[in-house]
C-alpha cells in the first residue's frame, strides 16, 4: 500500500536515472544511513561492533570488489584472500615505515598497491576463461600467501611472522590498536563503505560498467562492437583489487589488529567471499551487502539461538550451523537461483502491486 | 541434558545477579581441521571445573560457571567468542591457539583480563614485566626446543658436534616459534640445523620425507599440529626413519597423532609438560563425580589421554590461581584483576599436586612478576604402540636458560618498544 | 651416477605416485562436470563423508549418537559389532548411491537449465550441508581407517635399485596400490562408457542434453548414475587418503590438490585427469626439490621450501596460457 510509484513523477533525465527511482526507496535509504551513522554508534556495545558490524562492513567491501570482477565483468576469481593479504601487509608496512601517515591515506594507498598486484594477476584473464580462470587465480592466492609467510621483510622480521597493528589516531580519536573505541572503528569502516559503495554504483552504471557487462555477457560480441577487452578486463581486475585491498587493510588494522597470513587470508577466505557474492546476487551492489550479511550474521545468529537460547552443546550447534547454512543456500537457490538480490527485487515487484496482484 | 541444566542454572543466575560465580570461558574447538586435538583438551579443562563444582561446590564456596564457545581454531570466531564472553566477568582465557592468542594479547591487556597460554602462544610473554597479564607457565616453545636439544645432548654424552638435526615445522606462526632458539642452540653446540616447512594442512608431505630419507639427518624434531602430525608419523614410518630419533613437541605427541600409523609408530618420542598416567586419583574422582553423574563435557572416552590430562592440568593451574587470588585478596568472588595477582603468585609444589590427587603431574615451579613462564621443564615420553600409551622415559628436564633468557628479553623488549609499553612490575 | 640425479629421480618417481593420488580426487570432478556441466565443489567433502561413513560402519558406530545423547540424555555409542571391511565398503557404496539420488531429487532436478555458476553455488551449499551432517553423524574426532591396505616402503624396489644404482629408491606400497586401483578405475570407467548401454547413454548426455532426451534417455537416471559413480570415486579417494592420515576434517581439503590437476588436464577429460595429475605431481615435487629446498645446480636458487601448493597452480597456469581449455579439454569454439 505504501510502496507506490504513483504520483512520483520524474521531470529530468537525472531524476529518471537515479539509483532509487521510488521515493519510498530513497527515503528508506536515507533513513537507514542516518540510523547507521547517527544512532548505531551510540548504542552498540563492543560485542555488536567487533563481532558483527565491523566484520560485516569489511566483508561487504570485499564482496563489492569481487562483485565488480565476477558479477559485472564475468571473471570468476578465487584470489580474493591473497589480495586481501596484499592490502593488509601493505598497510602494515606503511604504518610501520611512515608512522606519521594518517589512516585514510594508509588505507587508500594499500588499496592502490593491491590494485597494482591485481592488475598483474589479471593478465592471464586475457587468455583464460570461466572456471579455468578461477583456478588460475588460485595461483595468485597460494603464491601471495606463501610469499608473505616466506619473506621476513613483510613482517618486519618478527619471530613468528605475525603482524600486529600499532596504535594510530584519526582526528584525535584512537582508531587502531586495543584501546580504540569500537564506535570509532565502526564509523571509520562505515564511512569507507559508503564512499566505496557510492563509487561502485556510479562506476557500474557508467561507461566503464557497461563495458564490463558487455564483456561478461559475451566477450567476442563486445569486442566487435568496440569494447577493448584488454582495458575492460584489466580495469575490472584493478578496481576490484582496489576494493579488496582496502577491505584487507581494514580487516587487519581495524577488525583483527593482529593477523597471520595463513589463517586470516587463506583459501577459505577466497571461497567465503565468492560465496557471499554468489549468494547475494551477481552484478548487484545490494547483493554484495546481502551476501556479506547472510554469511557473517547467520552463523552468529544460529549460535545465539542454539547455544544461548536452546542450550545445546557447542559441538552440535557448530555442526548444525553448517547443515543449516548449506540447507539455506540450497533452499534459496531452488526458490530463486539469482541470489538474495533477485529475491529482493521480486519482493519489491510484488509489493508494488500488493494487494492487487494483477 | 547436562548443558540444559547448566543453562537453567545460568539462567537462574542471570535472574539473580547477586549470586556470585567464577566465570571461566572455554574457547574450544570441537569442529574444523584441529578438532582432534581440541576435543580432549576441552573435555579435560571443563571436567576438572565440573569436578570442583560437584565435589566441593566450587572454589572457596563460590561455584564456577563455564561458558563454552566454539572457535573452530579460527581467529575471527575467537574474537567473536572473546567479545561475547568478556563482559560476563571472565577470569582467564585459555584459547589453545597461537593465532587467537596473538589476537587477544593486546585486547586482554586493554581489558585487564589475564590469559593463560599453556605451552603455546607468544613465547616472550614469559617476560611478565612487558606482558603483565599473559602467562605461559609451566613451559613455552623455546623451553621445549631447548629441552629437546638437552635430551639429545644427554643421549650423545654431552656433545652434538657435527650432528644433523632437521626441524619439520608447521608453516605458521606456531611452527616458526622454535627456529630462533634452535638456531642459537645450533651455534652453541655446533650441530647443523636444517628446516623443512610443511604448509597447512599438511596432508601431503611426501617431498619433505623423501628429502629426510636422502639427507639422513641424525634427528628430526617436529613442531606440528593437526593432520600434519599423523601424516608425518606415517611417512616417517614409511621411510623407516628410526622412531627413537624422531621427537615431536608437546602438541605433536597425543594418542590420536600416532594411532593412525598403528604399530609402525612404536617408539615415537615426544615432549610433554605433564606426565601421563590414567591411574591418577583425580581421574577416579572425575570418573565418579563427573562422568558417573552424566555431567561430562564429552563422552568421557578421553579421560587420562595426553591432551585430556593437559586440559585438566590447565584447569588445575587455573583453579589453584583462583585459590591463591582468594587468599591474597581475602575475597571469594574474585575479579579478573585479582585473578591476575593470583596467577602471578602461583606456586606448584610436590605436596600440593599430591593433595590435588595428581602427584607429579607437572614440574615444580613458581610464578613471579618477572617470570610468567614457570620452570620451563618438560619431559620426554615414548609411544608404546602395543599398550597404546605414552610412557615417560625421562624426568623433567630443564631448558638452557643461558640461551633462552636473552632471547625472551630481546623479543619482549622489541614488543614493548613497538607498542609503547613501559616494562616494569606493578 | 651422480647422487643428485639419483635423488631427483627418486623425487620424480614419488611425484608420479603423488600425482596418482591427486588424479583419484580429480576423476570425481571430471565425471560430474562432463555429464552435467556441474563443477562439483563438494567432491572433497564427499570423500570425507564416504570415508567417515566407511569407518563408522566398520566400527559399528551409532549414527548421530552425539546428538541423540545430548537430546535424550542417553549414553549410546556403539552397536557393539565390527563389520568386515568388504561389507562396510559395500554398505558405504549404498549410502553414496542414496546420497546421489537425494542430491538429484532435491537439488539438481530443481535447477535444470541454470547457469554453471548457479549449479556451482548449489554444490557449495551441498558441501556445507554434507560436512555438517558427516560431523553430526559420526563425530569430529579423528578415526583410524584400516581396510587392510599395505603401507610403508616397498622393499623389493628398494633392494633392486640398491643393487643397480647403489641407492635404494623409496616407493610407498600404498601408492603402488593407489596406482593400480586408479588404473583399474579408469579402465573400468572407459569400458563402462564404451561398451554398456548406460555408458553410451551417459556419453550421449554429455554431448547434448536435449538430443539425448529426445531419443528417450532419462536424464534423471543418468545424473543419479553419474553422481553415484562420483560418490564411488570419492570413496576410493577417501580410503586412499584416509589410510595416510586418518579420517578427519582435513580430508575434505584434498579437493584443493585436485584443482590444478583439473585445470591442466581439462575439466572434461578422464585421461586428462590422470595425465594432469602425473604432470602436477612430478612438477611440484621436482620444483620443491630443485628450487624449493635448493638441491639442484649447487643450490643456487633456494626459496625456502613449502612451494608445492602454489607451484602446482603456476605450472597449470603456464600450460593454460598455451592451451586455454587444458591439455585434453574440448576445444572452445566461440561464435557470436
Amino acid at each position: 500500500m505504501l510502496y507506490r510509484e504513483a504520483g512520483d513523477f520524474k521531470t529530468s533525465y537525472a531524476a529518471d536515472a537515479q539509483t532509487f527511482p521510488l521515493a519510498f526507496d530513497r527515503w528508506g535509504y536515507w533513513v537507514l544511513l542516518a540510523l547507521a551513522a547517527l544512532v548505531v554508534p551510540f548504542v552498540v556495545n563492543d560485542y555488536w561492533a567487533n563481532a558483527l558490524l565491523i566484520p560485516f562492513l569489511i566483508y561487504a567491501i570485499a564482496a563489492l570488489g569481487l562483485n565488480i570482477l565476477t558479477g559485472y565483468c564475468g571473471q570468476v576469481s578465487l584470489g580474493t584472500g591473497g589480495f586481501m593479504a596484499v592490502g593488509a601487509y601493505s598497510s602494515y608496512k606503511l604504518m610501520t615505515a611512515f608512522p606519521w601517515m594518517d589512516m585514510v591515506s594508509v588505507t587508500l594507498l594499500s588499496g592502490l598497491v593491491t590494485a597494482g598486484v591485481g592488475l598483474l594477476f589479471g593478465l592471464p584473464s586475457l587468455r583464460i576463461k570461466g572456471f579455468y580462470l578461477a583456478v588460475a587465480t588460485l595461483a595468485a592466492q597460494f603464491f601471495l600467501v606463501w610469499l608473505f609467510n616466506r619473506v621476513p621483510w613483510f613482517y618486519n622480521y618478527s619471530a613468528s611472522g605475525q603482524i600486529s597493528a600499532p596504535e594510530r589516531e584519526l582526528f584525535g580519536l584512537v582508531l587502531t590498536g586495543p584501546n580504540a573505541a569500537s564506535a570509532v572503528q565502526y564509523l571509520f569502516c562505515l564511512a569507507i563503505v559508503i564512499a566505496l559503495a557510492w563509487f561502485a554504483r556510479n562506476l557500474t552504471r557508467g561507461t566503464v560498467g557497461r563495458k564490463w557487462m558487455a564483456i561478461r555477457d559475451m566477450d567476442i560480441a563486445a569486442e566487435i562492437i568496440g569494447v577493448n577487452p584488454l582495458r575492460a578486463k584489466l580495469s575490472a581486475f584493478a578496481i576490484s583489487s582496489f576494493f579488496v585491498g582496502i577491505s584487507g587493510a581494514l580487516f587487519f588494522t581495524i577488525y583483527l589488529g593482529a593477523v597471520e597470513v595463513n589463517s586470516a587470508f587463506g583459501i577459505q577466505k577466497s571461497f567465503l567471499i565468492l560465496f557471499m557474492v554468489i549468494i547475494g546476487g551477481l552484478g548487484s551492489i545490494f547483493g554484495s551487502f546481502a551476501g556479506a550479511a547472510f554469511l557473517v550474521l547467520l552463523p552468529v545468529v544460529l549460535k545465539l539461538v542454539g547455544v544461548d537460547l536452546l542450550g545445546w552443546p557447542t559441538t552440535i550447534v557448530a555442526h548444525l550451523q553448517l547443515v543449516v547454512v548449506g540447507g539455506l543456500i540450497i533452499f534459496f537457490l531452488v526458490v530463486e537461483p539469482h541470489g538474495l538480490a533477485q529475491l529482493w527485487r521480486l519482493t519489491k515487484e510484488k509489493l508494488r502491486l500488493w494487494p492487487f496482484p494483477h | 541434558m547436562k548443558t540444559l541444566t547448566t543453562l537453567t542454572a545460568a539462567a537462574t543466575m542471570a535472574a539473580a545477579p547477586a549470586l556470585a560465580d567464577l566465570v571461566i570461558p572455554d574457547l574450544s574447538y570441537r569442529t574444523g581441521p584441529y578438532a582432534a586435538g581440541g576435543i580432549p583438551f576441552s573435555d579435560g579443562y571443563q571436567d576438572y571445573f565440573t569436578l570442583l563444582n560437584e565435589r566441593d561446590g566450587g572454589i572457596g564456596g563460590v561455584p564456577i560457571r563455564l561458558i563454552e564457545c566454539e572457535t573452530a581454531y579460527d581467529t575471527e570466531k575467537g574474537v567473536e567468542c572473546y567479545e561475547a564472553t568478556k563482559d560476563e566477568g571472565a577470569l582467564v582465557y585459555q584459547p589453545l591457539s597461537t593465532g587467537i592468542t596473538y589476537q587477544l594479547i593486546p585486547k586482554t591487556a586493554a581489558d585487564g583480563i589475564p590469559m593463560h597460554t599453556m605451552g603455546y602462544g607468544r613465547t616472550s610473554a614469559a617476560n611478565g614485566e612487558v606482558f603483565n597479564n599473559i602467562f605461559n607457565y609451566p613451559a613455552n616453545y623455546w623451553d621445549g626446543a631447548s629441552v629437546a636439544i638437552n635430551y639429545l645432548l644427554d643421549e650423545n654424552d654431552g656433545s652434538l658436534e657435527g650432528k644433523d638435526i632437521a626441524l619439520v615445522y608447521h608453516n605458521s606462526a606456531y611452527g616458526k616459534e622454535p627456529i630462533r632458539t634452535l638456531e642459537a642452540l645450533a651455534a652453541k653446540h655446533g650441530f647443523i640445523l636444517s628446516q623443512l616447512a610443511v604448509d597447512h594442512p599438511g596432508q601431503e608431505q611426501r617431498s619433505t620425507w623423501v628429502q629426510i630419507r636422502q639427507q639422513r639427518p641424525d634427528y628430526v624434531i617436529m613442531w606440528g599440529w593437526g593432520v600434519m602430525n599423523q601424516v608425518a608419523i606415517q611417512e616417517a614410518a614409511n621411510i623407516r626413519f628410526p622412531m627413537e630419533n624422531f621427537i615431536g613437541n608437546w602438541w605433536a605427541g597425543a594418542e590420536h597423532d600416532v594411532s593412525p600409523a598403528g604399530m609402525a609408530a612404536d617408539g615415537y618420542l615426544s615432549l610433554n609438560m605433564n606426565t601421563v598416567d590414567p591411574e591418577l586419583p583425580v581421574f577416579d574422582e572425575i570418573r565418579e563425580h563427573v562422568i558417573g553423574s552424566g555431567e561430562a563435557a564429552g563422552d568421557g572416552s578421553h579421560v587420562g589421554s595426553v591432551l585430556y590430562t593437559r586440559g585438566m592440568y590447565a584447569a588445575m593451574l587455573a583453579a589453584e590461581a583462583i585459590r591463591k587470588a582468594q587468599e591474597i585478596h581475602g575475597e571469594a568472588d574474585i575479579t579478573a584483576a585479582m585473578m591476575r595477582d593470583g596467577m602471578e603468585a602461583l606456586t606448584m609444589t610436590e605436596e600440593r599436586m599430591l593433595e590435588l590427587g595428581a602427584p607429579g603431574i607437572g614440574p615444580v615451579f613458581s610464578v613471579s612478576c618477572e617470570n610468567h613462564g614457570g620452570s620451563g621443564q618438560a619431559l620426554v615420553q615414548r609411544w608404546n604402540a602395543a599398550e597404546g600409551v605414552f610412557e615417560p622415559i625421562t624426568g623433567f628436564i630443564s631448558p638452557d636458560e643461558e640461551v633462552i633468557v636473552p632471547l625472551v628479553e630481546e623479543d619482549s623488549l622489541a614488543y614493548a618498544a613497538e607498542n609503547g609499553i613501559e616494562p616494569g612490575c606493578a | 651416477m651422480p647422487e643428485t640425479f639419483l635423488f631427483a629421480t627418486e623425487v620424480a618417481l614419488n611425484g608420479l605416485m603423488a600425482g596418482v593420488m591427486y588424479s583419484l580426487v580429480a576423476l570425481g570432478f571430471v565425471l560430474i562436470f562432463k555429464a552435467s556441466g556441474i563443477f562439483n565443489y563438494a567432491q572433497g567433502v564427499m570423500a570425507l563423508f564416504a570415508a567417515m561413513t566407511l569407518v563408522g560402519i566398520q566400527q559399528g558406530q551409532v549414527p548421530f549418537a552425539h546428538a541423540i545423547n545430548a537430546t535424550f540424555g542417553t549414553d549410546i555409542h556403539n552397536f557393539g559389532w565390527q563389520a568386515p571391511a568388504l561389507l562396510a565398503i559395500l554398505l558405504t557404496v549404498g549410502v553414496m548411491i542414496a546420497l546421489a539420488w537425494a542430491v538429484n531429487r532435491y537439488i539438481f532436478r530443481h535447477l535444470v537449465n541454470q547457469e554453471p555458476i548457479i549449479l556451482f553455488m548449489a554444490t557449495i551449499g551441498l558441501a556445507y550441508f554434507l560436512e555438517g551432517i558427516a560431523d553430526l553423524m559420526w563425530g569430529s574426532e579423528i578415526k583410524r581407517l584400516d581396510v587392510g591396505l599395505p603401507q610403508g616402503i616397498n622393499t623389493w624396489i628398494d633392494e633392486t635399485t640398491f643393487t643397480i644404482f647403489g641407492y635404494g629408491f623409496f616407493i610407498d606400497n600404498l601408492d603402488i596400490v593407489a596406482a593400480i586401483i586408479a588404473a583399474l578405475l579408469v579402465a573400468g570407467l572407459v569400458a563402462f562408457s564404451q561398451y554398456t548401454k548406460q555408458g553410451r547413454a551417459l556419453r550421449a548426455v554429455a554431448d547434448d542434453h536435449q538430443a539425448a532426451l529426445s531419443v528417450g534417455i532419462s536424464l534423471n537416471f543418468i545424473w543419479v548414475l553419474v553422481w553415484s559413480i562420483a560418490g564411488f570415486v570419492a570413496l576410493v579417494a577417501g580410503i586412499m587418503w584416509g589410510a595416510k592420515s586418518g579420517v578427519q576434517f582435513s580430508l575434505s581439503l584434498i579437493a584443493l590438490k585436485a584443482l590444478p590437476v583439473l585445470m591442466l588436464g581439462g575439466f572434461t577429460s578422464i585421461p586428462g585427469a590422470i595425465v594432469g595429475g602425473l604432470i602436477i605431481g612430478v612438477g611440484e615435487k621436482l620444483f620443491e626439490f630443485c628450487f624449493g629446498i635448493g638441491q639442484c645446480f649447487g643450490g643456487f636458487i633456494n626459496l625456502g621450501g613449502a612451494t608445492e601448493n602454489w607451484f602446482a597452480y603456476v605450472l597449470a597456469l603456464a600450460f593454460l596460457v598455451f592451451r586455454p581449455q587444458g591439455l585434453f579439454g574440448e576445444k572452445i569454439i566461440e561464435r557470436v
